[in-house]
């Protein structure tokens, strides 16, 4: 997942807490307030409001136009996709689809959609409104809409539009089979097509709402009412206003088909600073935050507020740019990873709880192997492979990016020093560049002219190509490496038509990848959110797949 | 007085003119571009391409300089490339928070400070003084964010009196209609939105005014004690005229330039302070957005918001050149 | 980040040297003033302490600056407190905390000195040229400095650390340029009221050349507020510092001996040991005190109005 968006949590400890919380607050009575007693109007819940601070506003309440983590955040609870996640984890399971089959070539998938369901604006949601959502996407007007800022995850995923510059994508047709079946056709097998279909850009949105309010094509559809005022979906909030630079207040859809939502109103604010986020929850300004710092969860522990773990849905790595000598040289990148040591970088620079990694993606990827090579923590060898390789007194350039936290890497500065101790130990020298996040993308993946450095990635559904393919499916700068079997293995992984096929050789790939050794896997940081004690029936997920229904608030 | 200032006016095209040339050529020869930004850890190649031709970025200089300038012309400052939303639009929406916040400042270091360092400069070098003088001085000598978190965690955590972001509580169902939410609360007669606003602009206000409260404090003692010391007020003195009388009539009024002067400038200089303080406290200004727009190339609102902060601070600069005529008969602006 | 300023840039204040003082009876009046004073001599003391600490670092110093060597004893939750071999502590990243406070004093030395030097260069050749030469000229660049002064440095600073990358070159040019408009004004300000002076008109009327008039006398005479300015230029770089580290743009290296930097990365860990922020924060705001004293008394001693 892309820009601002980053989460935290540490799941069974949270647990416990939750129980413990909701001990006190039974003993404590219901102190609720007059005003959300005043509209929990026997809706069963606790009513009130639920106030939750992100860390940017959202880009636009139109989610196939989004990649953002704060926009999907929101998203996530007007709309619905045909799939979902299984809760607390990354595979996909039936949501507005009830259920799917395949053909034997992968091609074709029919979907089985779920009755009774109805868009917030009254119409129904039928296989009609699918097909219409599927040539929406395909249908996007050339221009700004196609760009990859917008529909980033379309692109990404069906690699083609209808008209403009990119025309062989792999969508094919959507054909209504009756009320409630879909046929959606495909030009190209592809394994991950229904993890994907998870992801929020790909929700169902009202047919008959993106007409009335449609976006002339060639302009920012961003912009439009519907993205701004009438987004329409199936979910258990319906958007009561967008006030602009200061909150989006989501009002619960007393008519959504599922279990309904327990509080009266969703809250989201944006509070930029993690310092400042730590400081309006324990202040009782909000009522959870999302992207907790690893140097807070304590203080927040002593004031009494919950944290809840996410499970690991990401990898941190320390990257080679084999373009400059000596890295290109594998005895020197073998030596270098014997010097590491991942378990002191994660005491010193990660939150508690963190794993070590050994391979580009966290455990919770299907392809995930258990027979990588490793390589130990042995500063001695590593000193006698550089001397071996002739590099006894070795100078590296180590980029990394300051002021910026991102949920792999919550605190770069931090990690970078320790493994600077780490490689200086060894009798590596090195040279220290830092850069401001946006000037640090463009020095190391735009450019040949850095050294080592520090990047990762947050996964954004069950399929290893969101992680070896994102890395290593082309040659890049950012690694300078030229491995047409590499991205051969990987092109082909990508195209084969079952779920099984595709693990079995994305292991392979992760396990060649890792004696290639690209770069250091160093660990997959837990992210975490934070609560007020009053605060229940939140579920992280790894992906994000939040959704605030079953959240209750007691004053 | 009129010419003066009809000239002054004038004088403010070319200057914001000349601004815009060399803000455009500064801007895109950094390094970097929106793209990058806009595109994160996995952009491609090909994206970036593509965003680049989408913007125009591709073009040469001065044909981008030339289309910037048609809207302009237009008053069309164009959209921000990370959110698409119109630069007039953000910037009216957050730049009265920004002032909200720098009135609330000066009027805390106004109120405070003139009384303060007129009392210091009526008994220089007794206890009042000192002490005076000793605070002014600690006012400058920490930092200002660090004073922002020490004030938070004072206040806003460990005694809970006021709130620590923001500029409402998100709970609370208010109408904006001037973006100035004190104002807004008592237009609408949502009072308790009004007393809400007001409260959470407490503690940022006061920790944005601390510095121009030490420096008013000294320049009015300095100004006031010189004032003391003419001949005309030490006249009115020995004449036995009315303490009260000699000190409205004489003392303050005289003392009173340089302090507006000052003030003047604060204002000017508020404007970027603010930054620090709308970081600490989430305060929505201007500080913040354009910060990010620096970092991330966002050429359409770096370009607008600082033609807009130039100008506005053109005028404060030209309303306290003005001011000058009304407090002091001998200043004439020619 | 100039809001930082500690002091007036330009208006009420300023010492008018008088014009028949001849420059040394005027600096040693000004000396006896000064040791008169309480202030100016505790202001003194604390630039001096400074001063060699800053210069005698290596030897007071425990450790090497910068070393990483105990990075690995940091985590998110705790920093290891005071113990024998490190009498404050390690800082937030490990390095020894007293070590660090110790280079930290060069560090804040070279980048005030720099800085001012930079501001003060080009600030003063501004505000020469503009009081210098009137007129047209005048107008231009006072409207060019209101322009400088309407940007803001925050947005200097950062176009700068684009440019030449996140060090602490590109900190000392962001706070030098944000000075320049400071000292321009001031120039320009002391030396239009010294032409307005009796000597000028008179010199005017002798008709001795313009350039000599300037040189010779306006500008000499117009040095004093410079001079304070400069002083209390380098308290501000002080603080400025911490400012630009608190908005990610100070020298990016974790190690480096720097006292703002100490503090911003304190500040996330500021419930739980508040040690970390207090060291450095005690440490910036001493010296920039002594500095803002010394600067304050010296502005008093060299108004000869404020003869008692």
């Amino acid at each position: 997942m892309r820009l601002p968006s980053t989460p935290t949590g540490r799941a069974r400890r949270a647990v416990a807490l939750f129980a413990a919380a909701a001990l006190a607050t039974g003993a404590a009575g219901c102190a609720e307030s007059e005003r959300s007693s005043d509209s929990s109007s026997g809706s069963g819940g606790s009513g009130g409001s639920f106030v939750f601070a992100g860390s940017a506003e959202p880009v636009t309440l139109d989610p196939f136009y989004a990649s953002d983590g704060e926009s999907f955040r929101v998203a996530r609870q007007i709309f619905e996709g045909l799939v979902g996640t299984k809760p607390g984890t990354a595979d996909p399971a039936p949501l507005l689809a009830e259920s799917w089959e395949r053909s034997e070539d992968g091609l074709t998938t029919t979907f089985k959609l779920r009755e009774g369901v109805k868009f917030s604006d009254g119409t129904n949601f039928n296989a009609e409104a699918v097909c219409f959502n599927f040539e929406r996407w395909y249908n996007t007007p050339p221009g700004i809409a196609q760009s990859e800022d917008l529909s980033y995850y379309y692109g990404k995923t069906f690699r083609g539009f209808a008209k403009g510059k990119n025309t062989d994508g792999i969508y094919k047709s959507c054909e209504v089979k009756g009320e409630l079946e879909a046929v959606i056709t495909l030009t190209d097998p592809f394994a991950g097509f229904i993890a994907a279909l998870s992801l929020p850009a790909f929700a169902m949105q009202s047919p008959t709402a993106l007409d009335k309010y449609s976006v002339p094509a060639g302009k920012d559809p961003r912009k439009g009412e519907y993205a701004n005022e009438f987004p329409t979906g199936t979910g258990p909030f319906v958007l009561g206003s967008w006030d602009k630079g200061s909150k989006v207040t989501l009002d619960r859809n007393d008519d959504y088909w599922g279990e309904k939502a327990k509080v009266d109103q969703a809250i989201v604010v944006a509070i930029a600073d993690p310092g400042a986020r730590r400081d309006a929850l324990i202040s009782g300004d909000v009522d959870g935050f999302d992207l907790v710092g690893p140097a807070d969860i304590s203080t927040l522990e002593d004031e009494g507020m919950t944290i809840a773990d996410r499970d690991a849905f990401n990898v941190l790595y320390l990257g080679f740019n084999q373009a400059v000598k000596p890295l290109d040289d594998l005895k020197v990148r073998e030596a270098i990873a014997h010097a590491v040591n991942k378990e002191e970088v994660v005491s010193a620079s990660l939150p508690e709880g963190t794993e070590p990694a050994t391979q580009f993606m966290p455990d919770l990827v299907n392809s995930y192997s258990e027979d990588v090579t490793t390589y130990e923590y042995d500063p001695e060898l590593a000193k006698q492979m550089l001397a071996d390789a002739g590099q006894s007194d070795l100078t590296l350039e180590f980029n990394y990016p300051t002021e910026i936290s991102r949920p792999y890497m919550p605190s770069p500065e931090a990690t970078f020093n320790v493994l600077r101790s780490q490689l200086r130990a060894v009798g590596i020298t090195i040279k220290p560049t830092a850069d401001q996040w946006e000037d640090y993308l463009g020095v190391t993946t735009g450019t040949a002219k850095h050294g080592i450095h520090l990047l990762g990635w947050t996964g954004d559904y069950n399929d290893a190509d969101n992680f070896l393919g994102v890395f290593f499916g082309t040659k890049t700068q950012e690694w300078g490496f030229d491995n047409p079997e590499l991205f051969d293995a990987l092109k082909e992984a990508r195209g084969l038509s079952t779920v099984d096929e595709q693990v079995t050789a994305y292991k392979k790939i992760s396990e060649d990848v890792m004696e290639f050794l690209p770069g250091i896997p160093l660990a997959s940081p837990v992210p975490s959110l934070a609560f007020a004690p009053g605060v229940q029936g939140y579920e992280p997920s790894p992906v994000q797949d939040e959704v605030w229904s079953g959240v209750t608030v007691e004053n | 007085m009129l010419r003066f200032a009809l000239r002054r006016l004038a004088l403010l095209v070319p200057v914001l003119f000349g601004l815009s040339v060399l803000l455009f050529v500064w801007i895109r020869v950094l390094p970097g571009d929106p793209a990058r930004s806009l595109l994160g850890e996995r952009a491609t190649p090909a994206g970036i391409k593509q965003i680049r031709e989408l913007y125009g970025f591709d073009k040469p200089l001065l044909e981008q300089y030339w289309a910037y300038l048609g809207q302009l012309v237009r008053l069309d400052f164009g959209s921000s490339i990370r959110d698409g939303r119109p630069v007039t639009e953000t910037f009216f929406e957050q730049f009265p928070a920004t002032v909200e916040l720098a009135l609330f400042a000066i009027l805390f270091a106004v109120v405070l400070g003139i009384p303060l360092g007129y009392a210091a400069a009526r008994r220089r070098g007794e206890a009042v003084d000192g002490v005076v003088i000793t605070g002014s001085l600690l006012g400058v000598v920490v930092p200002v964010f660090f004073l922002a978190i020490l004030l938070k965690l004072v206040f806003a955590i460990q005694l809970d009196w006021f709130p620590t972001s923001s500029r409402q509580d998100p709970r609370i169902d208010a109408t904006h209609i001037t973006n100035f939410y004190v104002l807004d609360g008592l237009l609408t007669r949502e009072f308790d939105a009004s007393w809400d606003a007001l409260v959470h602009l407490v503690l940022p206000a006061v920790a944005l005014g601390t510095i121009p409260l030490a420096i008013i404090v000294r320049i009015t003692r300095a100004s006031v004690s010189e004032v003391l010391n003419e001949d005309y007020v030490r006249t009115a003195d020995a004449k036995g005229l009315h303490p009260p009388v000699v000190r409205r009539r004489h003392v303050l009024r005289n003392a009173m330039l340089p302090v507006l002067t000052t003030i003047g400038l604060q204002v000017g200089l508020l404007l970027s302070g603010a930054v620090l303080t709308e970081t600490v406290f989430s305060f929505n200004g201007i500080g913040s957005y354009l910060f990010d727009a620096i970092s991330q190339r966002d050429y359409p609102v770096l370009q607008g918001y600082i033609l807009f902060i130039a100008l506005i601070y053109s005028l404060v600069n030209l309303a306290v050149d003005l001011g000058y005529g009304l407090f002091d008969p001998r200043v004439r602006v020619s | 980040m100039s809001i930082a300023a500690p002091t007036e840039p330009s208006g009420a204040g300023q010492p008018t040297p008088v014009a028949d003082v001849a420059g040394e009876s005027l600096l040693r009046g000004a000396w006896r003033r000064l040791r008169r004073s309480p202030l100016a001599i505790a202001g003194a003391a604390i630039v001096l302490v400074f001063v060699v600490v800053a210069l005698a670092a290596p030897l007071l110093a425990p450790y090497e600056p910068a070393s990483t060597q105990w990075a690995g004893l940091v985590t998110p939750q705790s920093v290891p407190g005071p113990a024998t071999d490190h009498l404050l502590g390690l800082d937030s990243f490990g390095s020894d905390m007293l070590t660090q406070l110790i280079y930290g004093a060069r560090q804040s030395l070279i980048v005030g000195v720099v800085s001012t030097v930079l501001g003060l260069s080009v600030g003063a050749t501004l505000g020469l040229a503009a009081g210098g030469f009137g007129g047209k000229v005048d107008t231009i660049v006072m409207r060019l400095v209101d322009v400088l002064l309407s940007i803001p440095s925050l947005l200097l600073a950062v176009s700068v650390a684009a440019v030449i990358g996140q060090s602490q070159l590109s900190v000392m040019i962001a706070i030098g340029v944000a000075q320049v408009p400071v000292f321009a004004r001031l120039l320009r300000g002391s030396m239009m009221l010294q032409s307005k002076s009796d000597y000028v008109l008179a010199a005017d009327a002798l008709g001795i050349r313009r350039r000599r008039i300037v040189m010779g006398h306006v500008l000499p005479n117009s040095m004093g507020p410079t001079i304070v300015q400069a002083t209390l230029a380098l308290a501000t770089a002080i603080i400025e510092v911490a400012a630009l580290s608190f908005l990610g743009l100070g020298d990016g290296d974790p190690a480096v001996a720097e006292w703002g930097r100490m503090l911003v990365a304190a500040q996330e860990r500021f419930g739980n040991d508040p040690r970390l922020a207090v060291y450095p924060g005690v440490c910036i705001a001493i010296t920039a005190l002594g500095f803002t004293l010394f600067g304050e008394a010296l502005r008093e001693a060299l108004d000869p109005r404020q003869r008692r």
